[in-house]
Protein backbone atom coordinates (compact mmCIF):
# COMPACT_ATOMS: atom_id res chain seq x y z
CA UNK A 1 0.00 0.00 0.00
CA UNK A 2 1.26 3.30 -1.18
CA UNK A 3 1.84 6.31 1.77
CA UNK A 4 -1.43 8.35 1.52
CA UNK A 5 0.34 10.95 3.74
CA UNK A 6 -2.93 10.88 5.95
CA UNK A 7 -5.20 8.39 7.89
CA UNK A 8 -7.91 8.50 5.97
CA UNK A 9 -9.54 5.12 5.24
CA UNK A 10 -8.47 4.25 1.54
CA UNK A 11 -10.64 4.86 -1.16
CA UNK A 12 -11.21 1.62 -3.17
CA UNK A 13 -14.68 1.97 -4.46
CA UNK A 14 -15.28 1.55 -8.39
CA UNK A 15 -16.29 5.33 -9.94
CA UNK A 16 -19.60 6.18 -10.94
CA UNK A 17 -20.18 5.67 -14.39
CA UNK A 18 -19.86 8.82 -16.87
CA UNK A 19 -22.80 10.50 -17.72
CA UNK A 20 -21.89 11.01 -21.59
CA UNK A 21 -24.87 12.95 -22.47
CA UNK A 22 -23.69 15.68 -19.98
CA UNK A 23 -20.26 15.57 -21.68
CA UNK A 24 -19.68 17.02 -25.36
CA UNK A 25 -19.82 14.33 -27.79
CA UNK A 26 -16.66 13.14 -29.76
CA UNK A 27 -17.92 14.15 -32.90
CA UNK A 28 -18.76 17.38 -32.82
CA UNK A 29 -19.04 18.56 -36.41
CA UNK A 30 -19.09 22.69 -35.09
CA UNK A 31 -15.97 22.06 -34.15
CA UNK A 32 -13.87 21.12 -36.84
CA UNK A 33 -11.03 19.35 -35.51
CA UNK A 34 -13.01 16.48 -33.65
CA UNK A 35 -14.39 15.52 -37.62
CA UNK A 36 -11.19 13.22 -38.17
CA UNK A 37 -10.23 12.47 -34.61
CA UNK A 38 -13.46 11.12 -32.93
CA UNK A 39 -14.16 7.50 -32.83
CA UNK A 40 -17.20 6.43 -34.17
CA UNK A 41 -17.61 2.83 -33.09
CA UNK A 42 -19.32 2.13 -29.66
CA UNK A 43 -17.03 2.52 -26.32
CA UNK A 44 -16.61 -1.04 -24.42
CA UNK A 45 -18.15 -0.65 -21.09
CA UNK A 46 -17.20 -2.36 -17.79
CA UNK A 47 -16.83 -1.74 -14.41
CA UNK A 48 -13.71 -0.45 -13.06
CA UNK A 49 -10.73 -2.85 -12.29
CA UNK A 50 -7.88 -2.37 -10.08
CA UNK A 51 -6.44 -0.39 -13.29
CA UNK A 52 -8.90 2.20 -13.66
CA UNK A 53 -9.55 2.51 -9.42
CA UNK A 54 -5.97 3.23 -8.44
CA UNK A 55 -3.71 6.44 -9.14
CA UNK A 56 -0.83 7.77 -8.56
CA UNK A 57 -0.27 9.98 -5.28
CA UNK A 58 1.32 13.86 -5.82
CA UNK A 59 2.74 15.45 -2.91
CA UNK A 60 2.70 18.94 -1.99
CA UNK A 61 7.06 18.76 -1.57
CA UNK A 62 6.84 18.85 -5.67
CA UNK A 63 5.44 21.76 -5.63
CA UNK A 64 7.89 25.29 -5.76
CA UNK A 65 6.96 28.40 -4.61
CA UNK A 66 5.86 30.27 -7.51
CA UNK A 67 3.87 27.46 -9.33
CA UNK A 68 0.69 29.05 -8.58
CA UNK A 69 1.50 32.74 -9.32
CA UNK A 70 1.69 33.00 -13.14
CA UNK A 71 2.17 36.82 -12.84
CA UNK A 72 5.59 35.60 -11.63
CA UNK A 73 6.54 32.67 -12.10
CA UNK A 74 7.93 33.51 -15.77
CA UNK A 75 8.53 36.89 -15.24
CA UNK A 76 12.31 38.49 -14.53
CA UNK A 77 13.13 39.22 -11.13
CA UNK A 78 11.66 42.25 -10.12
CA UNK A 79 8.68 42.20 -13.11
CA UNK A 80 5.50 40.95 -13.78
CA UNK A 81 2.88 39.85 -16.09
CA UNK A 82 0.72 42.43 -17.88
CA UNK A 83 -2.56 42.57 -17.89
CA UNK A 84 -6.13 42.19 -15.36
CA UNK A 85 -4.81 40.77 -11.94
CA UNK A 86 -6.98 37.96 -11.13
CA UNK A 87 -7.14 35.16 -8.41
CA UNK A 88 -9.02 32.02 -9.21
CA UNK A 89 -10.13 30.06 -6.26
CA UNK A 90 -12.02 27.07 -5.32
CA UNK A 91 -12.64 23.42 -4.41
CA UNK A 92 -12.48 20.55 -5.92
CA UNK A 93 -15.58 17.88 -5.56
CA UNK A 94 -16.54 14.68 -5.76
CA UNK A 95 -20.34 14.04 -6.86
CA UNK A 96 -21.38 13.39 -3.35
CA UNK A 97 -20.03 16.74 -2.77
CA UNK A 98 -17.32 16.00 -0.66
CA UNK A 99 -13.88 17.92 -1.24
CA UNK A 100 -11.18 15.73 -2.59
CA UNK A 101 -7.75 16.68 -1.10
CA UNK A 102 -4.40 15.78 -2.73
CA UNK A 103 -5.66 17.08 -6.46
CA UNK A 104 -2.66 18.04 -8.87
CA UNK A 105 -4.21 20.55 -10.99
CA UNK A 106 -2.25 22.39 -13.81
CA UNK A 107 -3.59 25.00 -15.57
CA UNK A 108 -2.37 27.02 -18.91
CA UNK A 109 -3.82 30.04 -20.45
CA UNK A 110 -3.49 32.66 -22.87
CA UNK A 111 -1.91 35.92 -21.69
CA UNK A 112 -4.18 39.27 -21.55
CA UNK A 113 -3.89 39.86 -25.23
CA UNK A 114 -4.87 36.07 -26.35
CA UNK A 115 -1.63 34.76 -27.42
CA UNK A 116 -0.01 31.29 -26.63
CA UNK A 117 3.97 31.51 -25.53
CA UNK A 118 4.06 28.41 -28.44
CA UNK A 119 5.79 28.29 -31.50
CA UNK A 120 2.37 27.33 -33.31
CA UNK A 121 0.75 30.60 -32.12
CA UNK A 122 1.04 33.33 -34.92
CA UNK A 123 -1.80 35.77 -33.29
CA UNK A 124 -1.00 39.22 -34.16
CA UNK A 125 -1.01 39.88 -30.23
CA UNK A 126 2.26 40.26 -29.20
CA UNK A 127 4.23 37.93 -26.66
CA UNK A 128 4.75 39.22 -23.30
CA UNK A 129 8.30 38.59 -21.93
CA UNK A 130 7.39 38.25 -18.68
CA UNK A 131 4.57 35.61 -18.56
CA UNK A 132 4.79 31.76 -19.44
CA UNK A 133 1.07 30.83 -19.35
CA UNK A 134 1.66 27.71 -17.13
CA UNK A 135 1.01 27.02 -13.25
CA UNK A 136 -0.22 24.16 -10.66
CA UNK A 137 -1.10 23.60 -7.42
CA UNK A 138 -2.38 20.69 -5.50
CA UNK A 139 -5.55 20.92 -3.18
CA UNK A 140 -5.86 21.57 0.39
CA UNK A 141 -7.51 18.87 2.98
CA UNK A 142 -10.92 20.23 2.32
CA UNK A 143 -10.46 20.11 -1.97
CA UNK A 144 -9.65 24.03 -1.73
CA UNK A 145 -7.39 25.81 -4.37
CA UNK A 146 -6.14 29.07 -5.03
CA UNK A 147 -3.71 30.80 -7.63
CA UNK A 148 -3.08 33.86 -9.07
CA UNK A 149 -2.57 34.93 -13.06
CA UNK A 150 -4.07 37.83 -15.62
CA UNK A 151 -7.34 37.31 -17.50
CA UNK A 152 -6.30 35.70 -20.64
CA UNK A 153 -7.74 37.79 -23.71
CA UNK A 154 -10.03 35.97 -26.14
CA UNK A 155 -8.63 35.33 -29.46
CA UNK A 156 -9.34 34.38 -33.04
CA UNK A 157 -8.68 30.67 -34.12
CA UNK A 158 -9.18 29.07 -37.96
CA UNK A 159 -12.47 27.48 -37.50
CA UNK A 160 -15.12 28.54 -39.17
CA UNK A 161 -14.40 32.26 -41.05
CA UNK A 162 -14.79 34.10 -37.99
CA UNK A 163 -14.77 32.23 -34.74
CA UNK A 164 -13.18 33.59 -31.71
CA UNK A 165 -12.78 31.87 -28.32
CA UNK A 166 -14.20 33.37 -25.31
CA UNK A 167 -11.43 33.82 -22.63
CA UNK A 168 -10.33 30.94 -21.14
CA UNK A 169 -8.27 28.95 -18.65
CA UNK A 170 -7.08 25.29 -19.49
CA UNK A 171 -7.51 22.87 -16.25
CA UNK A 172 -6.24 19.15 -16.17
CA UNK A 173 -7.46 17.59 -12.96
CA UNK A 174 -5.66 14.65 -11.75
CA UNK A 175 -7.52 12.97 -8.98
CA UNK A 176 -7.16 9.79 -6.95
CA UNK A 177 -8.15 7.14 -9.55
CA UNK A 178 -6.83 7.01 -13.06
CA UNK A 179 -10.36 7.11 -14.26
CA UNK A 180 -11.12 10.47 -12.70
CA UNK A 181 -8.75 11.59 -15.20
CA UNK A 182 -10.39 14.89 -16.91
CA UNK A 183 -9.06 17.94 -18.80
CA UNK A 184 -11.50 21.05 -19.17
CA UNK A 185 -11.59 24.80 -19.29
CA UNK A 186 -13.07 27.56 -17.13
CA UNK A 187 -14.70 30.64 -18.57
CA UNK A 188 -15.59 34.14 -17.20
CA UNK A 189 -19.02 34.91 -16.13
CA UNK A 190 -20.42 37.26 -18.61
CA UNK A 191 -18.33 36.92 -21.31
CA UNK A 192 -20.64 37.08 -24.77
CA UNK A 193 -18.60 35.09 -26.72
CA UNK A 194 -19.45 32.06 -24.75
CA UNK A 195 -22.76 31.18 -25.93
CA UNK A 196 -20.92 31.42 -29.53
CA UNK A 197 -17.86 29.02 -29.26
CA UNK A 198 -18.12 26.26 -31.12
CA UNK A 199 -16.02 24.15 -28.63
CA UNK A 200 -18.74 25.03 -25.80
CA UNK A 201 -20.97 24.60 -28.48
CA UNK A 202 -20.17 20.53 -27.93
CA UNK A 203 -21.97 20.45 -24.73
CA UNK A 204 -25.58 20.13 -25.14
CA UNK A 205 -26.88 21.03 -21.89
CA UNK A 206 -26.69 24.79 -21.16
CA UNK A 207 -26.77 23.80 -16.92
CA UNK A 208 -23.98 21.96 -18.04
CA UNK A 209 -22.17 24.71 -19.77
CA UNK A 210 -23.04 27.24 -17.00
CA UNK A 211 -20.76 24.55 -14.78
CA UNK A 212 -17.72 25.62 -16.41
CA UNK A 213 -18.23 29.08 -16.04
CA UNK A 214 -16.94 30.98 -13.28
CA UNK A 215 -18.38 33.57 -11.11
CA UNK A 216 -17.09 36.82 -10.27
CA UNK A 217 -16.53 36.86 -6.54
CA UNK A 218 -16.06 40.13 -4.73
CA UNK A 219 -15.33 38.77 -1.27
CA UNK A 220 -12.28 37.03 -2.53
CA UNK A 221 -10.71 40.17 -4.48
CA UNK A 222 -7.69 41.57 -2.87
CA UNK A 223 -8.68 45.66 -2.77
CA UNK A 224 -6.43 47.52 -5.01
CA UNK A 225 -4.57 44.59 -6.48
CA UNK A 226 -6.57 41.88 -7.89
CA UNK A 227 -9.77 40.69 -8.63
CA UNK A 228 -11.54 37.06 -8.20
CA UNK A 229 -13.49 34.22 -9.13
CA UNK A 230 -14.51 31.00 -7.66
CA UNK A 231 -14.48 27.78 -9.89
CA UNK A 232 -15.28 24.69 -9.31
CA UNK A 233 -14.51 21.41 -9.85
CA UNK A 234 -16.71 18.15 -9.81
CA UNK A 235 -14.87 14.53 -9.94
CA UNK A 236 -16.55 11.08 -10.77
CA UNK A 237 -17.97 10.10 -7.02
CA UNK A 238 -16.76 6.54 -5.66
CA UNK A 239 -19.43 3.82 -4.99
CA UNK A 240 -18.87 2.57 -1.51
CA UNK A 241 -17.88 -0.81 -1.10
CA UNK A 242 -19.80 -1.92 1.79
CA UNK A 243 -21.57 -4.19 0.27
CA UNK A 244 -18.97 -5.04 -2.27
CA UNK A 245 -17.30 -8.88 -1.57
CA UNK A 246 -13.90 -8.68 -4.06
CA UNK A 247 -11.87 -12.17 -4.16
CA UNK A 248 -8.86 -10.02 -4.10
CA UNK A 249 -9.52 -8.25 -0.92
CA UNK A 250 -10.25 -4.90 -1.83
CA UNK B 1 -41.21 13.09 -5.47
CA UNK B 2 -38.89 11.13 -4.26
CA UNK B 3 -36.30 12.74 -1.87
CA UNK B 4 -33.70 14.35 -3.62
CA UNK B 5 -29.98 12.10 -4.02
CA UNK B 6 -28.53 15.36 -4.54
CA UNK B 7 -25.69 14.38 -6.16
CA UNK B 8 -23.39 16.87 -8.18
CA UNK B 9 -22.72 16.07 -11.97
CA UNK B 10 -19.43 16.03 -13.04
CA UNK B 11 -17.53 18.78 -14.48
CA UNK B 12 -18.18 18.47 -18.54
CA UNK B 13 -14.25 17.70 -20.48
CA UNK B 14 -13.39 20.13 -22.68
CA UNK B 15 -10.67 19.34 -25.31
CA UNK B 16 -7.08 20.06 -24.24
CA UNK B 17 -6.62 22.08 -27.60
CA UNK B 18 -3.11 23.05 -29.35
CA UNK B 19 -1.40 24.01 -27.06
CA UNK B 20 -1.72 21.38 -23.98
CA UNK B 21 2.31 21.10 -23.52
CA UNK B 22 2.20 24.66 -22.29
CA UNK B 23 0.55 23.64 -19.43
CA UNK B 24 1.24 19.68 -19.44
CA UNK B 25 4.90 19.50 -20.35
CA UNK B 26 6.21 23.10 -20.74
CA UNK B 27 9.71 22.43 -21.12
CA UNK B 28 8.93 20.32 -24.08
CA UNK B 29 7.68 23.36 -25.88
CA UNK B 30 10.41 25.93 -25.23
CA UNK B 31 8.77 27.10 -21.73
CA UNK B 32 11.83 26.52 -19.35
CA UNK B 33 12.28 27.74 -15.67
CA UNK B 34 8.98 27.21 -14.51
CA UNK B 35 9.35 23.66 -13.65
CA UNK B 36 13.10 21.99 -12.95
CA UNK B 37 11.35 18.88 -15.37
CA UNK B 38 7.88 17.84 -17.59
CA UNK B 39 6.46 15.87 -14.73
CA UNK B 40 6.31 11.69 -15.42
CA UNK B 41 8.80 12.04 -18.20
CA UNK B 42 10.88 10.02 -16.45
CA UNK B 43 9.55 6.63 -15.11
CA UNK B 44 12.58 4.46 -14.57
CA UNK B 45 15.51 4.72 -12.21
CA UNK B 46 18.51 2.19 -11.64
CA UNK B 47 17.16 0.58 -8.87
CA UNK B 48 13.06 -0.14 -11.06
CA UNK B 49 12.57 -3.96 -10.55
CA UNK B 50 11.69 -5.44 -14.19
CA UNK B 51 12.49 -5.50 -17.66
CA UNK B 52 13.33 -2.46 -19.49
CA UNK B 53 10.71 -2.08 -22.45
CA UNK B 54 9.84 0.99 -24.84
CA UNK B 55 6.44 1.77 -25.66
CA UNK B 56 6.35 3.39 -28.99
CA UNK B 57 2.95 5.04 -29.86
CA UNK B 58 1.67 6.67 -32.51
CA UNK B 59 -2.40 8.55 -32.49
CA UNK B 60 -3.62 8.23 -36.03
CA UNK B 61 -6.71 10.64 -37.36
CA UNK B 62 -9.41 9.61 -39.93
CA UNK B 63 -7.00 9.94 -42.73
CA UNK B 64 -3.87 7.82 -41.09
CA UNK B 65 -2.40 10.98 -40.66
CA UNK B 66 -0.29 10.78 -37.19
CA UNK B 67 -1.29 13.70 -34.51
CA UNK B 68 1.49 15.81 -33.93
CA UNK B 69 -0.29 17.53 -31.12
CA UNK B 70 -1.14 14.66 -28.81
CA UNK B 71 -0.40 13.81 -25.16
CA UNK B 72 -0.49 10.55 -23.51
CA UNK B 73 -0.36 9.22 -20.08
CA UNK B 74 0.02 5.66 -19.25
CA UNK B 75 -0.83 3.94 -15.98
CA UNK B 76 0.45 0.79 -15.22
CA UNK B 77 0.91 -1.97 -12.58
CA UNK B 78 4.86 -2.49 -11.33
CA UNK B 79 6.58 -5.62 -12.26
CA UNK B 80 5.06 -7.70 -9.57
CA UNK B 81 1.44 -6.52 -10.60
CA UNK B 82 1.49 -3.76 -7.91
CA UNK B 83 -0.22 -0.69 -8.27
CA UNK B 84 1.66 2.40 -6.52
CA UNK B 85 -1.73 3.85 -4.96
CA UNK B 86 -3.39 3.94 -1.70
CA UNK B 87 -6.05 2.13 -3.23
CA UNK B 88 -4.08 -0.96 -4.08
CA UNK B 89 -4.49 -2.99 -0.63
CA UNK B 90 -2.56 -6.46 -1.66
CA UNK B 91 0.69 -5.32 -0.56
CA UNK B 92 3.80 -2.08 -1.23
CA UNK B 93 4.78 -1.47 -4.92
CA UNK B 94 8.02 -1.31 -6.07
CA UNK B 95 9.49 2.32 -4.54
CA UNK B 96 11.29 2.88 -7.15
CA UNK B 97 8.21 2.57 -9.64
CA UNK B 98 5.19 5.12 -9.71
CA UNK B 99 4.16 3.45 -12.86
CA UNK B 100 2.51 6.87 -14.07
CA UNK B 101 4.10 8.46 -17.53
CA UNK B 102 3.05 11.61 -19.69
CA UNK B 103 4.68 12.63 -23.14
CA UNK B 104 3.87 14.45 -25.76
CA UNK B 105 3.90 12.90 -29.29
CA UNK B 106 6.51 14.21 -31.24
CA UNK B 107 5.98 17.36 -33.10
CA UNK B 108 7.72 15.99 -36.18
CA UNK B 109 6.90 12.66 -35.94
CA UNK B 110 3.70 12.05 -33.74
CA UNK B 111 5.80 9.41 -32.69
CA UNK B 112 5.47 9.11 -28.34
CA UNK B 113 7.84 6.66 -26.64
CA UNK B 114 7.80 5.73 -22.76
CA UNK B 115 10.60 3.96 -21.22
CA UNK B 116 9.37 1.76 -18.79
CA UNK B 117 9.06 -1.72 -17.64
CA UNK B 118 6.75 -4.23 -18.63
CA UNK B 119 4.05 -4.55 -15.82
CA UNK B 120 2.86 -7.74 -13.99
CA UNK B 121 -0.47 -9.35 -13.82
CA UNK B 122 -3.00 -7.46 -12.05
CA UNK B 123 -6.58 -9.68 -10.87
CA UNK B 124 -9.88 -8.64 -12.48
CA UNK B 125 -12.57 -8.16 -10.31
CA UNK B 126 -13.50 -11.54 -9.33
CA UNK B 127 -9.55 -12.72 -8.40
CA UNK B 128 -8.91 -14.09 -12.41
CA UNK B 129 -5.77 -12.62 -13.35
CA UNK B 130 -5.61 -10.10 -16.03
CA UNK B 131 -2.81 -10.42 -19.07
CA UNK B 132 0.14 -7.92 -18.37
CA UNK B 133 -1.53 -4.65 -19.86
CA UNK B 134 -1.14 -0.29 -19.87
CA UNK B 135 -3.56 1.77 -19.19
CA UNK B 136 -3.94 4.70 -22.05
CA UNK B 137 -5.37 8.22 -21.50
CA UNK B 138 -5.45 10.37 -25.11
CA UNK B 139 -5.66 14.14 -25.12
CA UNK B 140 -5.04 16.46 -27.94
CA UNK B 141 -7.24 19.60 -30.10
CA UNK B 142 -10.27 17.50 -31.58
CA UNK B 143 -11.19 15.56 -28.42
CA UNK B 144 -13.66 16.72 -26.86
CA UNK B 145 -13.20 13.69 -23.91
CA UNK B 146 -10.22 12.06 -23.01
CA UNK B 147 -9.95 9.21 -24.73
CA UNK B 148 -9.20 5.57 -22.42
CA UNK B 149 -8.29 2.63 -23.62
CA UNK B 150 -5.40 -0.23 -22.82
CA UNK B 151 -2.04 -1.31 -24.51
CA UNK B 152 -1.35 -4.91 -24.15
CA UNK B 153 1.47 -7.34 -25.46
CA UNK B 154 1.98 -9.66 -28.25
CA UNK B 155 4.31 -11.83 -26.77
CA UNK B 156 1.72 -12.82 -24.18
CA UNK B 157 -0.40 -14.62 -26.32
CA UNK B 158 -1.27 -17.19 -23.88
CA UNK B 159 -2.54 -14.40 -21.16
CA UNK B 160 -4.14 -12.64 -23.69
CA UNK B 161 -6.31 -15.08 -24.23
CA UNK B 162 -7.69 -15.38 -21.00
CA UNK B 163 -7.71 -11.60 -20.32
CA UNK B 164 -11.64 -10.92 -19.29
CA UNK B 165 -11.13 -7.56 -20.92
CA UNK B 166 -10.47 -8.80 -23.80
CA UNK B 167 -12.76 -11.60 -23.85
CA UNK B 168 -15.35 -8.90 -23.79
CA UNK B 169 -15.03 -7.30 -27.50
CA UNK B 170 -17.74 -8.45 -29.46
CA UNK B 171 -16.26 -8.31 -32.62
CA UNK B 172 -12.79 -10.60 -32.46
CA UNK B 173 -11.50 -8.97 -35.32
CA UNK B 174 -11.06 -5.78 -33.41
CA UNK B 175 -8.73 -7.44 -30.14
CA UNK B 176 -5.67 -6.69 -32.23
CA UNK B 177 -6.16 -2.91 -31.99
CA UNK B 178 -5.17 -3.38 -28.34
CA UNK B 179 -1.75 -5.44 -28.64
CA UNK B 180 1.61 -3.80 -29.50
CA UNK B 181 3.51 -5.36 -31.58
CA UNK B 182 7.03 -6.56 -29.81
CA UNK B 183 10.28 -5.49 -31.89
CA UNK B 184 13.08 -6.09 -30.13
CA UNK B 185 13.15 -3.96 -26.39
CA UNK B 186 10.28 -1.87 -28.07
CA UNK B 187 6.14 -2.57 -28.42
CA UNK B 188 4.81 -0.34 -31.26
CA UNK B 189 1.28 0.55 -31.28
CA UNK B 190 -0.87 2.44 -33.43
CA UNK B 191 -3.95 4.02 -32.18
CA UNK B 192 -6.45 4.40 -34.65
CA UNK B 193 -8.93 7.02 -34.06
CA UNK B 194 -11.57 6.34 -36.82
CA UNK B 195 -11.87 3.91 -39.57
CA UNK B 196 -12.08 0.15 -39.75
CA UNK B 197 -8.94 -0.68 -37.84
CA UNK B 198 -10.54 2.19 -35.13
CA UNK B 199 -9.05 1.20 -31.61
CA UNK B 200 -11.31 -0.01 -28.96
CA UNK B 201 -11.82 2.63 -26.32
CA UNK B 202 -13.20 2.21 -22.72
CA UNK B 203 -15.65 3.59 -20.87
CA UNK B 204 -15.15 2.42 -17.53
Amino acid sequence: MAESGSNRAPETGAFFQRDRQWHPAAFTPNYKSSVLRSPRKALLSFDNTLSELTGPVFGHTMLGELDNDLIHNFAKAGERAIGERIIVHGRVLDERGKGVPGVLLEFWQANAGGRYRHKKDGYLAPLDPNFGGCGRTITGEDGGYAFRTVRPGPYPWPNGPNDWRPAHIHFSVFGHGFAQRLITQMYFEGDPLIWRCPIVGGISNKAAVEALIAALDMHATIPMDALAYTFDIVLRGRRSTLFENRPEGN
Amino acid sequence: MAQSLDRLKESPSQTAGPYVHIGLTPNFCGIGGVYASDLGSTMVNGETKGERIELRIRVLDGTGTPLKDALIEIWQADANGLYNSPAEMRGAADPNFLGWGRQPTDMETGVCRFHTIKPGRVPFRDGRLMAPHVTLWIVARGINIGLSTRLYFSDEEKANAEDPILARIEHRMRVPTLIAERQGDTYVFDVHLQGEKETVFFDS
